[in-house]
């Protein structure tokens, strides 16, 4: 297969500092190493290639927050492990939609990986939570809050760019932003 | 100081925007003030949240940015794996293909049905001779070494029907009953056994005579039906009584055509539904005559059965050759079961049929 032959595949420790260091170039060629391998894994499992795509990204982002996070314990090969958390998501995944059959073809080994799977899928409810209160919030509260809390401009950036006459008046409407967006927040079940 | 203000407080202070003086002032007012310090921890918490949302869709974006670079297509056609082409026909075509056998099937299956394929090709003639045990047969046939302690009370590795046409102990069986046999006996209604032998028989229309040849047989008185030389026409009341089991049987029955199995003409068809063990037993009329010998049966035609004619009866004993009879054999062509009704005609001639046993080692 074409992936053993794919020249630039990091090796696992330059990932990991990659990730550290914020590199676009060591993600790039991470994600394009084992992007066939689960693409492989899912096609012949039922699944499409966006189901791949959906399923390998979310591994690549469990993978990346817990580089970040700085519990990242490598204790097997990072294809190892990037095979696993991908096989348990699909494996989730297809008994969700009950297309699961019972048995899954593999095409490499693999480890125990659920709790680490569980985790990553409370905090993806946090965050569809976090998305779906920024849209209910709507402009110009939401590129404020943005602004100020995502993008790390300051307030006089954003009273420039919103035409506000005085920071104070910026600074109240930020406030008056951040409170409903925590009531939106967590008005939502 | 509103919440404003404090907000604007913390967030400034999270953003380390503070002078060191500023900063050490607002720690000793967060350490003393646990309402301030709660402030701080949920505003901390929160806008944290909303700064991990906004990295996640910034590595989101990354992330498609890198996917759209590669062709998914190409790799996927690479990696999937091809089944063989004879799998790949039945999940493209299974529905078709489905549809086709069915139609092929069913269309065999009428074919079939309309030629009367089905109906009665494969029916078997079958001798009526009950076969007690086949396997202990071949066993014994092979020596006695292998079954050391045969039993006494053998019940007959054959057994069929028979009846008397003489009162000096002339019986009617088939042939096929007593065929092979080492010895022979006889059973009548009351229990008692005799010893008989074979005085001939005919495998042509599968009938044999047999003489009872035991010291303490005496005479059967005369017999109560009598043969009859003519042949009957179908559609006549009939019945037959034999030893399908142990014990005595009626079988009525409608003569149902003048020839017997695949138009054999030297016997009858009858609608009686003959047992195994019903072979060699007497087939009358309503009047009490003897008009036939009970054959055998087409295994698929339930309630089908076939008699041997009376008039080959005659012919047959007729045949046989004057040295052999050791005793006179005088046929009785009286009948005394005319003005009975059925009931009585049983009862009287019941004790002229017998069980056929036969042993052979």
């Amino acid at each position: 297969m074409s992936k053993e032959s794919n020249s630039g595949i990091p090796t696992d420790s330059e990932v990991i500092l990659g990730i550290l260091n914020n590199s676009e170039s060591v993600l790039k060629r991470l994600y394009v190493a084992y992007f066939p391998m689960v693409l492989q894994l899912v096609i012949n499992n039922n699944g499409s290639g966006d189901d791949a795509k959906d399923i390998y990204q979310e591994a690549i982002i469990i993978l990346y927050n817990k580089v970040k996070t700085g519990d990242f314990e490598l204790s097997s090969k990072l294809k190892t492990y990037i095979y696993s958390v991908c096989r348990r998501l699909w494996l989730k995944r297809l008994s969700q939609i009950h297309r699961y059959g019972g048995d899954i073809k593999d095409f490499e080994e693999y480890l125990s990986v659920d709790d680490e799977t569980e985790k990553n899928n409370e905090r993806d409810i946090q965050f569809n939570k976090m998305g779906d209160a920024l849209k209910l919030l709507g402009e110009p509260c939401k590129t404020i809050i943005e602004d100020f809390y995502i993008n790390n401009r300051s307030m006089q950036e954003i009273c420039e760019s919103f035409g506000y006459t005085n920071a104070d008046n910026a600074k109240t409407q930020k406030y008056k932003c951040l409170q409903r967006l925590k009531k939106l927040f967590f008005q939502q079940k | 100081m509103s919440d404003n203000q404090l907000l604007e407080v913390i967030d400034k202070y999270l953003n380390g925007e503070m002078t060191k003086e500023e900063r050490a002032r607002f720690e000793i007012l967060r350490n003393e003030n646990a309402e301030i310090n709660a402030k701080v921890a949920e505003h901390k918490h929160f806008t944290g949240l909303i700064k991990q949302y906004g990295e996640r869709l910034e590595l989101e974006k990354r992330l498609n940015a890198i996917h759209s670079e590669i062709d998914v297509q190409a790799l996927e056609e690479e990696l999937m794996i091809h089944p063989s082409w004879i799998v790949q026909l039945w999940r493209n075509h299974h529905s078709k293909i489905s549809v086709a056998a069915s139609i092929a099937i069913f269309a065999a299956l009428c074919t079939l049905f309309f030629t009367g394929y089905l109906n009665n090709r494969e029916t078997n003639y079958v001798k009526l001779s009950r076969e007690v045990d086949k396997i202990q047969k071949t066993l014994n046939s092979r020596g006695t070494n292998l079954n050391p302690h045969p039993k006494i009370d053998n019940p007959g590795n054959f057994r069929g029907t028979g009846f008397a046409i003489s009162s000096n102990g002339y019986i009617v069986t088939d042939n096929h009953v007593i065929k092979d046999a080492d010895s022979v006996y006889v059973q009548s209604i009351d229990g008692k056994s005799y010893k008989a032998k074979v005085v001939y028989s005919e495998p042509q229309t599968d009938i044999a005579v047999l003489l009872i040849t035991d010291p303490t047989f005496k005479s059967l008185g005369a017999i109560p039906y009598s043969l009859k030389k003519t042949e009957s026409d179908m559609g006549e009341n009939v019945f037959t009584i034999g030893y399908p089991g142990d014990n005595m049987v009626l079988g009525p029955g409608f003569l149902t055509a003048g020839t017997g199995y695949k138009g054999d003409t030297t016997a009858y068809q009858v609608s009686i539904p003959v047992n195994p063990g019903n072979s060699g037993g007497p087939l009358l009329d309503n009047k009490g005559d003897l008009i036939g010998v009970i054959d055998a049966k087409q295994t698929r035609m339930e309630g089908a059965g076939f008699a041997v004619k009376s008039t080959y009866l005659l012919k047959t004993i007729q045949d046989i050759p004057a040295d052999s009879l050791k005793k006179p054999l005088t046929i009785n062509y009286k009948n005394g079961l005319a003005s009975l009704n059925r009931v009585q005609q049983i009862k009287k001639m019941q004790n002229y049929v017998f069980i056929v046993k036969v042993y052979n080692q």
